[in-house]
């Protein structure tokens, strides 16, 4: 049987168990020998997951064990004796035969397939029917089992409770699993990539000239230096200087300034700032703010400028950051103890007087943390830099020249071939790594500041 | 100082009085420039705030301005004598089951291009493509008594031409353009086509339904998958996880995947979903799966801190009248607290919606001109679409890009605008 039908086949014999699981709890109220230490429900509940759960595990570990032992009674049939010593080849034509028996009419390109095919439906069909019988068997003996245990006093709610338990706690291990999940594919790949080329030379090389090959060169073109610059120079220097200014005075003048009505409505627009998707902000930078800095460059006399300037690419992405920055500035103002502000104001210090020597150094811890996050998400942004910033790998600090950043380069190297062999490919699982590593030690600096600081004033 | 025998402090108390002078000409001075420099540290903040906004309608109007375009097209007319061309054909031919085989055989592509060619001689390369005639299969398909008729189609043009009726280009297309508007040749209509149609070469002829059923398929996914998993993880970690170090180890990877940069899922999926565990390249069941591990952590958050709004006065009454700490949650706490994870969903999945990174990644970038048929099928999705489109080179596609990007707005401010009427319907201020 087919694995949906399988679903299907336990979800109904589940529904039926819990209504027999039910009716026989019903029967001992309706006797009234004795009360009911749980809800007929509970018990309905209990055996149809005692119905279920077993055959469940047991598909799943059926499912992954089935295919080699159709294999080997295959093989095990003299008609496959004769086939060739060689595994690779003989795994094709094992892979070719299963596909002819699962889908018949189709061509064969062996020949020794087509001879196979009849003996893998034969096999497939054994252990289907094999595993089919021993589904239903357990399905029935895990609900014969709970039913037999069902009695007044059986505390059947807390046996299902605790299979709630297991299920939320697996929900939550989800989060576990993505992570090591990320961390083991970002090192193992690197890992290889580390084997061909010397850490040393990607850390630390100027020249990034990745190039097409499978064997491993001197290590001369993967030196990750002018990719780290550009990535700082766009997301760290141009991008905060546009959001930490703006993303302050903002907060600053909704918080302090504003009112009410003018707040309710300044409020939203800056949310809509920050939900305008990355790939809009690219072709924004791109069609719109590239090229009128590219004509603004040439106007005053500055000769090498390109319509793939970092300036674009790091203005448009300081833009999307002024909410985030605003709002993390939002927060950290509000926390400063209003005796600190009111103290201030009673001395007769002005409104701007405040903010500048009360309200904003109090913040300040607060203020950094937000910025540090910023910068975080500012060097993994990867959408802007793509579409805006350009794929010379220049060391320059002039704003109207081209730089390329990590984000930019890994998909460059990932979108062409995906031959999981060459340095080429490997490289961006190794400029990944760093990234991931980066924006890690980011975000757990700036949550211990931000930390410490609510901390200092509760 | 309440110590009586200090003259001194009283003294120099009074000597101060007497010096500061409120009413002076230095101190009205120092005043003003107090005032002033108040002034404009105001209007410096006003000004930040004004800047951002019209930053934000810049953009809003430049994608308007040029995408308003994409959603007209232009055609050209026609006339084509299918009695003749076509030997006879009846209506029943084209009906049923068969019709598009039935089609095939009637060499629609010759006779269109025939009559292309007796129209317009030797402007016919120039204003039609070589894919117009489809436009006149799907109109017999839709319409089969025209097989008999001897009758004018319109046709869509070339993107060349669609281009010279909306604003300025090459002198030659445009005089062609004025000589087709002159002889009541040529109309502009809405583009349903774009709204119904798939990618392709030209871009007159393009659409996003490919691209939004694609999306939508991978939403459906992520929302399968992360909404409940993290409405499940919420309920652990903020009601019955033990205080110890897997749950320490449970709360920081959630914190910080919600802080990865979203091209490092990308890679996960490429390494994990794609090579490890081999499932369909460019499917919108990976791409479900990468969105759905981005957005779990937020619906985690959301979920968190709506449960944590919940007051304990309602557990305590729950937990008074006999009910097991199960039946409190899935009782009472997660009812009351669901308008707030709806909202955090939303907001999550209106996030997964514009992201396009990550879906380079796992290879849904691909040339589709038909829309996805399943899970496991090849697709793609408007924001992907977004960024191949603004990467070719063709000018016709500028006001497509950006008429997509209209579209993908429309649907991101909507899934925010409901999330903000859910939070102000159903929240409760306890």
């Amino acid at each position: 049987m087919t694995g949906p039908a399988i679903l299907l086949l336990l979800l109904g014999l589940g529904l039926i168990s819990w209504i027999f699981g039910r009716a026989k709890a019903n029967r001992f109220i309706t006797t009234g020998s004795k009360n009911l230490n749980s809800l007929p429900n509970y018990h309905g509940w209990y055996t149809a997951l005692w119905a279920i759960v077993p055959a469940l595990i047991f598909v799943a570990i059926w499912s992954s064990v089935s295919p080699a032992l159709v294999t080997d009674s295959v093989l095990s049939n003299p008609a496959a004796a004769e086939l060739t010593d060689n595994g690779f080849q003989r795994g094709a034509i094992l892979s070719e035969a299963r596909a002819i028996a699962n889908n018949p009419g189709q061509k064969a390109f062996n020949p020794e397939a087509e001879q196979l095919a009849p003996l893998y439906a034969q096999a497939q069909s054994y252990y289907d029917i094999v595993g089919t019988l021993a589904v239903i068997l357990l399905c029935f003996a895990g609900a014969a089992y709970a039913f037999i245990r069902i009695r007044p006093d059986f505390r059947a709610r807390k046996r299902v409770e605790q299979v709630v338990m297991i299920v939320l706690l697996m929900a939550s291990l989800i989060a576990i699993i993505a992570t090591i999940g990320i961390v083991a594919s970002l090192i193992f790949e690197s890992a290889r990539f580390f084997g061909m080329i010397s850490p040393i030379d990607f850390f630390f090389g100027t020249e990034w000239n990745p190039k097409n090959t499978s064997v491993a060169g001197d290590g001369e073109d993967f030196g990750a230096i002018p990719l780290f610059w550009g990535t700082i120079f766009i997301g760290a220097i141009i991008a905060m200087a546009i959001a930490i200014p703006f993303g302050l005075m903002s907060a600053v003048y909704l918080t302090q300034y504003a009112r009410p009505n003018v707040r309710k409505w300044m409020k939203p627009i800056l949310e809509v700032l920050a939900g305008v998707p990355t790939v809009v902000y690219g072709y924004f930078a791109a069609l719109t703010v590239a090229p009128a800095l590219r004509d603004f460059a040439a106007a005053i006399g500055i000769s090498n400028a390109t319509s793939e300037s970092a300036l674009a690419a790091g203005l448009v992405m300081g833009v999307m950051i002024i909410p985030f920055v605003s709002s993390m500035a939002d927060d950290s103002i509000a926390a400063v103890p209003s005796s600190m502000r009111d103290g201030s104001l009673a001395m007769g210090a002005t409104k701007s007087e405040t903010i500048k020597k009360v309200l904003i150094p109090a913040a300040l811890p607060g203020v950094v943390g937000g910025v540090l996050l910023a910068v975080s998400r500012a060097i993994g942004e990867t959408m802007i830099v793509v579409m805006a910033a350009g794929l010379a790998a220049n060391l320059t600090a002039n704003p109207f020249a081209s730089v390329t950043t990590v984000t930019t380069q890994i998909v460059q190297l990932l979108t062409g071939d995906s031959d999981f062999n060459s340095p080429k490919v490997l490289a961006a699982f190794a400029l990944g790594l760093t990234l991931f590593v980066v924006t890690l030690l980011l975000n757990l600096v700036a949550l211990h500041i931000v930390k410490r600081y609510r901390e200092a004033y509760e | 100082m309440n110590n009586p025998a200090s003259p001194a402090s009283s003294e120099t108390a009074m000597i101060g009085s007497r010096s500061t002078d409120w009413h002076g000409e230095a101190m009205q001075k120092r005043i003003a420039r107090r005032y002033a420099a108040e002034r404009r540290f105001k209007y410096l903040g006003l000004s930040a705030i004004v800047i951002s906004s019209l930053f934000l309608a810049f953009l809003l109007f430049v994608m308007i301005g040029n995408g308003i375009k994409g959603f007209s097209t232009t055609q050209v007319a026609v006339p084509i004598d299918f009695a003749s061309a076509t030997g006879g054909a009846s209506p029943d031919q084209i009906r049923g089951e068969d019709a598009e085989r039935a089609l095939n055989s009637l060499d629609i592509s010759g006779i269109v291009n025939t009559a292309i060619e007796i129209e317009y001689g030797a402007d016919a390369a120039d204003i039609f493509t070589e894919n117009s005639w489809t436009d006149v299969r799907d109109a017999l398909l839709s319409n089969p008594d025209m097989i008999g008729e001897n009758t004018t189609v319109w046709l869509t043009a070339k993107s060349e031409i669609d281009r010279a009726a909306k604003d300025d280009t090459d002198e030659k297309f445009e005089a062609l353009y004025a000589k087709l508007k002159d002889a009541g040749k040529a109309q502009s209509g809405f583009n349903w086509g774009f709204l119904t149609g798939a990618d392709g070469t030209d871009p007159a002829r393009v659409g996003i339904w490919g691209a939004l059923k694609g999306s939508i398929i991978t939403m459906l996914v992520t929302l399968a998958l992360a909404f409940p998993v993290g409405v499940l993880a919420a309920v652990y970690l903020e009601e019955y996880a033990p205080s110890n170090r897997i749950t320490d180890f449970i709360e920081v990877s959630i914190n910080n995947l919600a802080a990865v940069p979203s091209i490092i899922f990308g890679l996960l999926g490429l390494v994990v979903f794609l090579s490890w565990l081999e499932l369909p390249r460019s499917s919108a069941l990976v791409g479900g799966l990468v969105l759905a591990l981005m957005t779990m952590p937020v619906i985690v958050i959301a979920g968190r801190n709506s449960i944590k709004s919940v007051p304990p006065s309602i557990r305590e009454a729950a937990l008074g009248v006999g009910a097991s700490p199960v039946q409190v949650v899935f009782h009472h706490v997660l009812p009351l607290a669901l308008p707030g994870i709806m909202t955090g969903t939303i907001i999550g999945m209106a996030r997964a919606l514009g992201e396009t990174a990550p879906l380079l990644m796992i290879g849904m970038r691909a040339f589709l001109t038909s829309p996805p048929q399943g899970l496991t099928d090849p697709s793609t999705v408007l924001p992907v679409q977004i960024y191949l489109w603004s990467d070719e080179v063709n000018r016709g596609f500028v006001e497509k890009t950006s008429a997509a990007i209209i579209v993908l707005l429309i649907f991101l401010l909507t899934m925010n605008a409901f999330a903000i009427y859910l939070r102000n319907r159903f929240e409760t201020r306890w």
